[in-house]
C-alpha cells in the first residue's frame, strides 16, 4: 500500500504542470467549490469527495437561497389567485420557465413544459405523441446506449400501439455504430429517441448529424438531454430536434423537475398527457376545453420552489464561463483516465473518442459494490451498479461498473483520493 | 478503516474467492433463482432434500463478495438441516443483520461472520439474497423455478 501511495502521489506532481496547462484562467475551480457548501461535509470522518454527479449535482447556495426565499417571501399557488403572493409565485415560475427556455435557446419559453424530469418528460412524449400517432408496423429508434428511462417508455408505448423497437448497436468503444443507425433509419421509422451524452459510459452522441438524418426520413427526434445539460451548450433551434428532455437535478438545481422542448406546431397537435387543474379552459361534464400549450401539459399544482430552484440554477451557470469549464473538466477527466488506467488490473468500461463527465471501469477480482463500500468508507462517493443501463452492461458482458463522474467543482486531489481509495481496495482483496 | 476490515473478514474473502458448494445439482428437488436488480448479483440455488431432510444445497452465479461468501456459508450451514431448522435459521440470520444492536449471535456459528453487514445498510440485501432465495425454494419445492424457467426470480427489491 505504502510503495502505491507513494507512486501515486510522484504520478501527481509530474501531472501538476500540465493541469495548469490544461486548465483555462477563466475557470478558478476553488472559488466554485465555495459556492456549493455540501463539499466541506465529512463523511465516515473523512473528507467528502464527490464523485458522483452524473446520479445527481450538488447544489450551490444560490439555488439554496432561491428556494428558501421563494417560500418565505412568494409561497402562494400559481395562475389561480388575486392576492400579491400568487403574483409573485407565478412571476417566479414564469420566470424559472423563460430561463429554460434562454438555457436551452428555445424559440419561445411557451416551447416549454416543466416536468418533474427527464423520466417525466419521456414518459409524457411517448404517451402523448406516441400513443396519438403510432401504428403496427411502424418503428421507434433506439441505441444500445440508452438509459432505461429512455427504453422504458417506449416499451410501454410500442406494446400499446402495435410499434416495434429497434436498437442501433454500439462498438467496443461505446460509440453508437453509424453506419448502421444509417441502415436502420427508413421510411418505417417514425421516431428516433437518443441520448446526447450516456450516463453509463461518457459518450458524446453526435445528435446534431443523427437528428438530420432522422428528419430526412420523417422521423420525430427526442434527444435525452439528462447527462448534457451541466456540461454542454445546447442549441435545441441549431440541433433541430423535435423534442429534448433534461431533468434540474443533474444541473445543480433542485430534484422533481425538469424540462420538455417541443417543437411549437407538434405540442399544439398533441392530446393533454394527464388531466387536472391549470391544463384546462373550461370544464363541463359534456365537454373540457384545454389550455394552450405548455399548460395543456402541466396538470395539477407543478413543483414551483423546484422551478424556482431550476431557474437559479440556469442563473448559476450563467455567471460561469461554461466553455473554461468544459475544458476544466475534460483536463480532470483526461487524468482520471490516465491514473485509473495505470492501476493494476483496472480496465475502463468505455473509450469514445468523445466523453465528458464518466469515467466507467472494472478492477479485476474486485466485485464494483465491494470497491464502493470500501471507497465510501474513505470518503470517496461514487456509483456502482448497473446504472440503470443493463444492456450497456449485457453488451460488455460485464455485470456492474465503478463509475466515477464529474461535476464543474471536481479537482484532481479528487482523482487522487480516488486513486488512494482503490488502492485501499485492492489490499482489502489482494 | 476499521468497519471495513469488520465487513470484509478473511472468511468471507476466503468464501469469496473459494465458494463452497458452487456447482449445479443434477435433478435436484428445487431450483430457484435469486436477483438483485440494485447491484446485478444473479444466483441459482439448488436444493436436494431427502424427505423433510436437505440433503444436498448448492449454488452458481455472480456477485459481490458479500453475496458469494454469503452464500457459500449458507450451503454449509444447512446441509443435514430440516427444513423447519432451516427456516429457523433464516429468522436468526435475518435479524443478526438488521438489527440494530449486537445480538447474541453465538447459536449461528460460522455465519456471525456477516454480523458487521448491519453496519451497512445498503449492503444487507446482498447478504440476504442467498436466504430469501433458499426460503421460497423450500416453500414449495415441487413448484419451485426449474432451470430455465423463465418466470421471475425471487428480487430483493
Amino acid at each position: 500500500m505504502a510503495t502505491a501511495t507513494v507512486k501515486a502521489e510522484g504520478n501527481v506532481k509530474a501531472e501538476g504542470k500540465r493541469q495548469k496547462a490544461e486548465t483555462p484562467s477563466g475557470f478558478d475551480v476553488m472559488k466554485v467549490r465555495a459556492d456549493f457548501p455540501i463539499l466541506s461535509e465529512r463523511v465516515h470522518g473523512k473528507p467528502l469527495v464527490y464523485l458522483d454527479s452524473a446520479n445527481t449535482s450538488q447544489k450551490p447556495t444560490s439555488v439554496l437561497q432561491a428556494m428558501d426565499d421563494y417560500y418565505r417571501h412568494a409561497n402562494a399557488n400559481i395562475h389561480r389567485a388575486t392576492h400579491l403572493l400568487s403574483e409573485r409565485a407565478t412571476a417566479l415560475y414564469e420566470g424559472g420557465r423563460a430561463k429554460a427556455a434562454r438555457f436551452l435557446n428555445a424559440p419561445d419559453p411557451r416551447t416549454i413544459v416543466l416536468t418533474k424530469g427527464t423520466t417525466d418528460g419521456i414518459n409524457l412524449v411517448a404517451q402523448s405523441y406516441g400513443r396519438s400517432t403510432l401504428k403496427p408496423g411502424d418503428e421507434i429508434l433506439l441505441s444500445w446506449l440508452e438509459h432505461h428511462s429512455n427504453i422504458v417508455p417506449w416499451q410501454l408505448v410500442a406494446g400499446q400501439t402495435g410499434a416495434a423497437i429497434t436498437v442501433v448497436p454500439i462498438n467496443d468503444l461505446g460509440e453508437i455504430d453509424q453506419d448502421q443507425y444509417a441502415k436502420l433509419l427508413s421510411p418505417r421509422t417514425k421516431i428516433v429517441a437518443i441520448g446526447h451524452v450516456s450516463n453509463a459510459l461518457g459518450t458524446i452522441n453526435p445528435i446534431k448529424e443523427m437528428i438530420a438524418q432522422a428528419r430526412t426520413h420523417g422521423a420525430v427526434v427526442l434527444i435525452d438531454g439528462a447527462q448534457a445539460a451541466p456540461h454542454l451548450p445546447i442549441d435545441v433551434q441549431a440541433l433541430d430536434c423535435d423534442f429534448y428532455v433534461l431533468s434540474s437535478h443533474k444541473m445543480f438545481g433542485p430534484t422533481g423537475t425538469g424540462v420538455l422542448y417541443g417543437r411549437k406546431k407538434l405540442l399544439e397537435a398533441m392530446p393533454p398527457y394527464q388531466g387536472g387543474g391549470d391544463m384546462i379552459s373550461s370544464v363541463t361534464f359534456e365537454k373540457t376545453l384545454y389550455n394552450q400549450v405548455p399548460y395543456k401539459f402541466e396538470a395539477g399544482t407543478p413543483n414551483i420552489a423546484g422551478v424556482v430552484g431550476l431557474g437559479a440554477a440556469v442563473d448559476y451557470l450563467s455567471t460561469i464561463d461554461r466553455a473554461a469549464a468544459l475544458v476544466h473538466e475534460d483536463a480532470v477527466l483526461g487524468y482520471a483516465t490516465e491514473q485509473v488506467r495505470a492501476i493494476p488490473g483496472a480496465r475502463i468500461i468505455g473509450e469514445a473518442r468523445h466523453k465528458t463527465g464518466v469515467l466507467s471501469f472494472m478492477l479485476e477480482g474486485v466485485h464494483p459494490h465491494d470497491a464502493g463500500t470500501i471507497l465510501d468508507q474513505q470518503g470517496v462517493a461514487v456509483r456502482t451498479g448497473q446504472h440503470c443501463a443493463q444492456p450497456v452492461m449485457d453488451r460488455y458482458c460485464i455485470p456492474a461498473t465503478i463509475r466515477a463522474s464529474l461535476g464543474i467543482y471536481n479537482t484532481r486531489e479528487d482523482i487522487d483520493a480516488l486513486v488512494r481509495g482503490l488502492h485501499k481496495v485492492r489490499e482489502v482483496f489482494a | 478503516m476499521s468497519q471495513v476490515n469488520e465487513l470484509y473478514q478473511e472468511v468471507i474473502l476466503d468464501h469469496n474467492r473459494r465458494p463452497r458448494n458452487f456447482r449445479a445439482i443434477d435433478a435436484p428437488t428445487a431450483t430457484q433463482e435469486g436477483y438483485n436488480p440494485l447491484c446485478g448479483d444473479r444466483l441459482t440455488l439448488y436444493v436436494t432434500l431427502d424427505g423433510d431432510v436437505i440433503k444436498d444445497v448448492a449454488f452458481q452465479g455472480s456477485g459481490c463478495a458479500i453475496s458469494k461468501a454469503s452464500a457459500s456459508l449458507m450451503t454449509e450451514a444447512l446441509k443435514g438441516k430440516t427444513v423447519e431448522q432451516a427456516r429457523e435459521l433464516f429468522d436468526k440470520f435475518q435479524a443478526m443483520i438488521t438489527s440494530d444492536h449486537a445480538g447474541p449471535t453465538a447459536d449461528l456459528g460460522k455465519l456471525s461472520v456477516l454480523a458487521g453487514v448491519r453496519e451497512f445498510p445498503a449492503r444487507i440485501k446482498c447478504a440476504s439474497l442467498a436466504w430469501h432465495t433458499m426460503k421460497a425454494a423450500v416453500a414449495h419445492p415441487s413448484t419451485a423455478l426449474r432451470a430455465g424457467d423463465t418466470a421471475a426470480p425471487v428480487s430483493t427489491e
